[in-house]
């Protein structure tokens, strides 16, 4: 951002803040309750039901393989781990205070309420399931919008519209990909130096499998399937016959039904027309229709359970940041599954792909609760707990997660879609800003990596948490924290909270109140720039847990 | 692909929990000395026959004009009134404005007939640099992810892999993992972003201490060996402060360098990342990657295109001398080049626009073939298809092979499927009879 945009944005918010008045260390207005509250306590003891089922299944696997599962985690725990899954984002100082003033039994719920309401949630899942359907290049020029098919994917899961929809709309979408965004699902495809040749069908067959199968057909896209004997090359090529008709025109994306599939196989002389066929339970596959139209309906096919299986494994990863089965996007069709895989595809099925409603369910189960630590200080957690999901699993934050992270510690209210449009701005460069430097994730989402170098550094030494955390009145938690904070023990718990979202314990409250008052009021600043930066670099800021 | 299960490079950029606990176990032995680095360079310091052990890519982002550069056909039609200068090579003629590196020439390699499918800037890069054509499924490693994570670990507080002036598709380690990713950096003029602390060395104390006390809270509960299995924070704190105040990051401070060898590579933030290459491979550095933006010619190329040659041809040709009169030219691969080269027709604007159909790379050092060209465009401007036709990626097998790494070698990607290094053949007449291979 140049510096005279910056110094706007900064003169106005400074401006702003005076305009209210004080600043406050806590907002008095209380969060209004989340509108699908009561619907979602309604419906509590059929979903309860249902994750009481699952978490048997954990148990058995638990007894089997003699673990004892860790104890359930802290609220706040929970409440980070859904916050950072659904919002990109740890919880504001500011949602905690509001989250601590519901009754203990209705935290979850309406924890999850407010977040499926909040429009960061519908952004952030975008951009997850956006990686999965068309991965993170920019695509084409003239023929993508990524931003597009982002935003519209957004509205959709705002709106909860049922999954099986939205894929077939991706699947058999026609227009001009302005106008209609779930064209660039097929448009990005195109090979910007043969655009006359128009969406390339290979790649479409692979992220097609990949993605809303389960299943790596690319695989067989050269020989026949030399380990597993599963799938032939014929599986690949007819799945991509099915995008052969699809064209670029005048008027975007169509389909020329005179467009066929000609593809030359392995120890074959001669390039052949080949037929759309899908590669398993061809029984479901519609007799007649456009192509595509016909292959998204197959796709989602209720009794096509490959579909809702890989629902239900991604919806899962996003959650555990690792998936239920592994590798992500090859499940075999005839299992054996992990424990809950088919009760939730049975559940999103009948209940026509509500992703609103899995998230719960996923949620709401006591493995998906449990602490990621043991109880007992003598008995750690052992590499196996995690393994069978008999603890929470310990994983990295992503770069886009730590950004927001980062960011959301920085202020004590929440950054939100409501937040100025200044804030929103300099959020969205810096947050930019530092994924780009710090190394932005992928399409495999779920390798399991140590931080690296140069994030280390960028974390310790780096623009945005050294401006984020130095002495700021007008945008800085710690500042504002360590100038208003009426004694050093709530200084310290709001840092604390503002960034772990938990309370200090007793040994680091003592070591952090022992250090102020040795430095004295005058050094509150660059005590609380301290703080923070300690906390923002700990290993507990950077792994979910 | 779990890192520490292949053949680690041991890069300070790489954080492989085997490297690092050597590194933690070791971090006073006597090779970390100045004198064990200089014996352990001097050693690499490859007589012919050796394989090179580094890699600076001169990158010339937006696509350089082969016409105007290293191909040039002057008096055609084609070259639009672009005029050409004779080299140290007979025979060999380069762009105008060349001046130095056309004095060079017997040290360089030239390939005029560089062929890719990719005329789309981000996808054209990605095929540059990693050797292979993007692909939904898995992202490939760039060609200094291959180098660090293919060759033997050595000692070097800094990283190994560096990315200086990056623009927007710096290298990457792709399925290799981020810690093969370039670690970026800007102008050498100013400081070195994010190994510098922001406070002094009193209050870092204070922090590192406060972090010691936030760290055992965390702790309580967990594997004792989640630091050193999964985490590997203290490690990777302890890896920061020492570039922080390693005497390596001089490397870096190109200021320190003698006003006249300054003056030679350019006042310019290119001249002095070149500058800042060479001081980094002297150290250790496996592969630098120095870019140099504003190719990208649709309009008004000659005089774009003279632009940068002003800005090119001193740096490089200065890193090349530098080079070779430390005796490490051998022992280092030095490719210039682009995305793709540009149209033989002018459009209307003067500029010229995207053609991947016959470009041109500078090699030098290295074992390759100095004073030799390859390929030839067509000088009308008619054929699209040039003489003698040199993949992108039988370019990288090349390269690989220069190094001692058999392109051929195959790794198992994240997404479990074998990937050989190099799709690519190895260019046998760009190497030197007697080099490696």
């Amino acid at each position: 951002m140049n510096s005279r945009l910056k110094l706007m944005i900064v003169g106005t918010l400074t401006l702003g803040i005076t305009a209210w008045g004080l600043v406050r260390l806590l907002p008095p207005e209380p969060f209004a309750p989340p509108q699908s509250l009561e619907a979602i306590l309604t419906s509590r003891p059929e979903i309860q039901k249902m994750t009481q089922e699952i978490d048997l299944g954990f148990a058995q696997v638990w007894k089997q393989q003699n673990l004892t599962p860790a104890p359930r985690a802290p609220d706040l725990t929970v409440a980070r781990r859904l916050s950072l899954a659904l919002a990109g984002t740890i919880p504001s100082v500011e949602e905690i205070r509001a989250f601590e003033k519901v009754e203990p039994s209705q935290r979850l719920d309406w924890w999850l309420a407010h977040l499926l309401e909040d429009r960061r949630t519908s952004d952030y899942l975008a951009e997850r399931l956006a990686r999965i359907s068309v991965g993170v290049e920019d695509g084409p020029f003239i023929l993508y919008r990524r931003h597009r098919l982002v935003s519209w994917l957004s509205d959709q899961l705002y709106a909860n519209r049922p999954y099986d929809e939205i894929v077939r709309e991706l699947v058999s979408a026609e227009g001009i990909w302005t106008s209609k965004p779930e064209v660039n699902f097929i448009t990005v495809t195109v090979d910007p130096n043969n655009e006359e040749k128009g969406p390339d069908e290979q790649k479409l067959a692979a992220r097609v499998s990949r993605a809303f199968l389960g299943v790596r057909l690319d695989c067989v896209q050269c020989h026949d399937d030399l380990f597993g004997k599963r799938w032939k090359q014929t599986d690949f090529h007819q799945l991509a016959a099915f995008f052969a008709p699809a064209e670029m025109s005048l008027t975007g994306l169509r389909d020329n039904p005179k467009l066929d599939y000609q593809f030359r196989y392995l120890r074959r002389d001669d390039s052949e027309t080949i037929a759309p066929q899908v590669p398993f339970q061809r029984e479901l596959l519609p007799q007649s229709g456009p192509p595509r139209e016909r292959l998204g309906q197959w796709i989602t096919h209720p009794e096509n359970r490959a579909f809702a299986r890989t629902t239900v494994n991604r919806l899962w990863a996003l959650l555990f940041n690792r998936p239920l089965h592994k590798p992500i996007d090859d499940i075999p069709l005839e299992g054996p599954f992990p424990p809950g895989m088919e009760l939730l595809a049975d559940d999103l099925i009948a209940h026509h792909f509500d992703l609103q409603r899995l998230i719960r369910i996923i949620a709401s189960t006591r493995v998906f609760q449990l602490d990621s630590r043991s109880a007992d200080p003598t008995h750690p957690i052992a590499a196996q707990a995690e393994t069978h999901l008999a603890a929470y699993p310990l994983t990295r934050l992503r770069p886009e997660q730590m950004a927001g992270s980062i960011l959301q510690s920085s202020t004590l209210r929440t950054l939100d879609a409501e937040s100025h449009v200044l804030v929103r701005l300099m959020r969205f460069a810096q947050q930019k800003d530092f994924v780009k430097r710090f190394g932005g994730v992928g399409e495999d989402e779920f390798d399991e990596f140590s931080g690296t170098l140069p994030q280390r550094l960028i974390l310790m030494n780096g623009k945005l948490v050294h401006e984020r955390t130095k002495e700021d009145l007008a945008l800085n938690a710690s500042t504002r924290i360590g100038k208003l904070a009426p004694n050093p023990s709530v200084a310290v718990e709001s840092a604390y909270l503002a960034t772990l979202t938990r309370r200090p314990t007793s040994a680091e409250a003592a070591h952090f109140k022992a250090q102020y008052r040795k430095l004295g009021i005058q050094s509150s600043s660059s005590f609380m720039e301290d703080l923070f930066w300690t906390l923002i670099n700990s290993t507990e800021y950077s792994w979910n847990h | 692909m779990n890192p520490s299960t292949e053949h680690s490079c041991g890069s300070a950029a790489h954080l492989s929990r085997r490297t690092l606990l050597k590194w933690g176990a070791l971090g006073g032995m006597t090779w970390l000395t100045p004198l064990a680095r200089t014996l352990a360079r001097a050693e690499e310091k490859a007589p012919r026959g050796k394989p090179a052990k580094a890699v600076i890519l001169l990158w010339m982002a937006g696509g350089p004009s082969q016409l105007e550069t290293f191909d040039p056909h002057p008096g055609k039609s084609i070259a639009h009134g672009a005029k050409s200068i004779k080299t140290a090579q007979s025979g060999v003629l380069v762009g105008e404005g060349l001046d130095q590196i056309a004095s060079l020439m017997n040290d360089i390699t030239l390939v005029r007939s560089v062929v890719s499918k990719e005329a789309d800037h981000e996808r054209a890069v990605y095929n540059v640099k990693t050797g292979y054509r993007p692909n939904p499924t898995v992202i490939h490693p760039s060609i200094g992810a291959v180098i660090c994570h293919q060759l033997p670990e050595d000692p070097l507080d800094i990283p190994r892999h560096i990315s200086i002036l990056p623009e927007n598709w710096p290298a990457r380690g792709g399925y290799l993992g981020a810690q093969y990713d370039a670690f970026q950096v800007y102008d050498p003029q100013g400081p070195i972003q994010d190994v510098v602390a922001q406070v002094d060395s009193k209050r870092l104390d204070q922090r590192m201490s406060n972090l010691a006390v936030v760290e055992k809270a965390f702790a309580v509960g967990r594997p004792s060996n989640l630091e050193s299995n999964r985490t590997l924070h203290q490690l990777s704190m302890t890896r920061a402060l020492k570039i922080m105040s390693s005497a390596q990051l001089a490397a870096f401070d190109v200021k320190q360098a003698p006003a006249s060898q300054r003056a030679a590579y350019g006042d310019t933030p290119f001249g002095r990342s070149c500058l800042a290459a060479l001081r980094l491979i002297e150290t250790g550095v496996r592969c630098v990657e120095v870019t140099l933006s504003g190719w990208d010619t649709h309009v008004n190329n000659h005089k774009q295109q003279q632009r940068n040659i002003q800005i090119l041809d001193p740096a490089f040709a200065a890193l090349l001398r530098d080079l070779k009169q430390r005796n490490l030219l051998d022992s280092t691969v030095v490719l210039c080049g682009g995305e793709f080269g540009r149209t033989p027709k002018l459009n209307p604007l003067e500029g010229r626009d995207h053609w991947p159909y016959g470009f041109s790379v500078a090699i030098a050092g290295g074992g390759f073939r100095a004073g030799h060209v390859k390929g030839a465009t067509d000088p009308e401007g008619e054929k699209k298809e040039p003489t003698d036709p040199v993949r992108v990626e039988d370019l990288h097998a090349t390269i690989q092979h220069s190094l001692g790494i058999n392109p051929e070698k195959e790794l198992i990607t994240p997404v479990g499927r074998p990937l050989t290094l190099s799709d690519g053949r190895i260019l046998r007449d760009l190497l030197r009879v007697g080099s490696r291979g």
